[in-house]
């Protein structure tokens, strides 16, 4: 990572614990996780506690439905680490891959039901204007989404708008799709916290 | 609490410790950076591009910050206030217009 405190100022505790993730996963240990222990006290610990409410808390939008939302705002950020990270946890989520890629290949022509498809373009324009028009959000809540559930996707959003970010100025090292895939087991077994 | 102010105060929680906590960074930085306004040269390069295009943050962006004196801690800290700024001008822009269609609705 392009900062040294992020690649090595952690505690001999947490080094221990690196090591430890590196044995049993086979794989070195993301940038993601990485980040969240290096002075936790100051961003990682309430990051991770408000990721998992977005993504694990209690919601309408299924685990799967929610890891495809932060896939495609990783997507519309350009955001290489953590498109493959969500594309590989929805992918596991659904047990269908074809479904999330398409999704992020062509929204408009995906096979996903209305409501999430109405929920993602929303997104999209959202992180693309900074904004979002009084139109579109009518047309996500006559998409039959309630406003619970536009709450809950504005908070993936969130999320993951902000890690996206944080991977690409610090620069996260894109992991191999055994690495990616390693991964998401552990987010859909353990979830953020 | 009901869920979605669970949702809301975790959030909030963060946002109040990136900016009011104790840090390597001023407080005030924080807020400029977290605000992307009032920044000198050449922070507000840096920050400018996690705001808007972070895919094109460079090496160079870091090393012209720490020449001019930041220390990696500072930075660390000040990246995230702007990345944390900007996801949360998002979230309330997104929870306003969600407010302001479903009072219409009320109201219609």
């Amino acid at each position: 990572m392009r900062l040294d405190v992020l690649n090595r100022g952690y505690s001999p505790s947490t080094k221990l614990l690196f090591t430890v993730i590196r044995l049993f996963s086979r794989q070195p240990v993301p940038d993601a996780a990485k980040l969240v222990f290096y002075r936790p006290d100051f961003y990682g610990s309430r990051a991770k506690e408000f990721t998992h409410e977005a993504m694990r808390g209690p919601s309408a939008w299924s685990v799967a439905d929610r890891e495809l939302m932060a896939a495609y705002v990783s997507k519309v950020n350009e955001s290489a680490f953590c498109i493959g990270a969500h594309t590989a946890t929805a992918s596991q989520a659904y047990q269908d891959t074809p479904r999330v890629v398409a999704v992020l290949d062509d929204l408009d022509s995906a096979p996903v039901e209305e409501p999430l498809r109405a929920t993602l373009r929303m997104l999209g324009k959202l992180i693309a204007a900074g904004t979002v028009s009084s139109a579109d959000m009518r047309e996500v809540l006559a998409a039959g989404v309630t406003p619970r559930q536009v709450e809950d996707a504005l908070a993936v959003c969130t999320a993951f708008n902000t890690t996206n970010r944080l991977a690409d100025a610090f620069g996260f090292e894109v992991l191999s799709p055994e690495g990616f895939a390693s991964g998401a087991k552990y987010l859909l077994k353990r979830g953020y916290r | 609490m009901p869920d979605q102010d669970i949702k809301q105060a975790t959030y909030r929680a963060l946002v109040e410790r990136v900016l009011n906590g104790e840090g390597s960074a001023s407080a005030e930085q924080r807020v400029r950076a977290f605000g992307d306004v009032g920044l000198a040269a050449p922070l507000d390069a840096l920050v400018g591009k996690v705001v808007a295009r972070p895919t094109r943050v460079t090496e160079a962006d870091f090393a012209a910050a720490k020449a001019a004196g930041f220390s990696e801690d500072q930075l660390f800290e000040l990246v995230v206030c702007a990345a944390v700024g900007q996801s949360t001008r998002l979230y309330e822009a997104g929870l306003a217009t969600l407010a302001e269609v479903t009072a219409e609705g009320k109201v219609g």
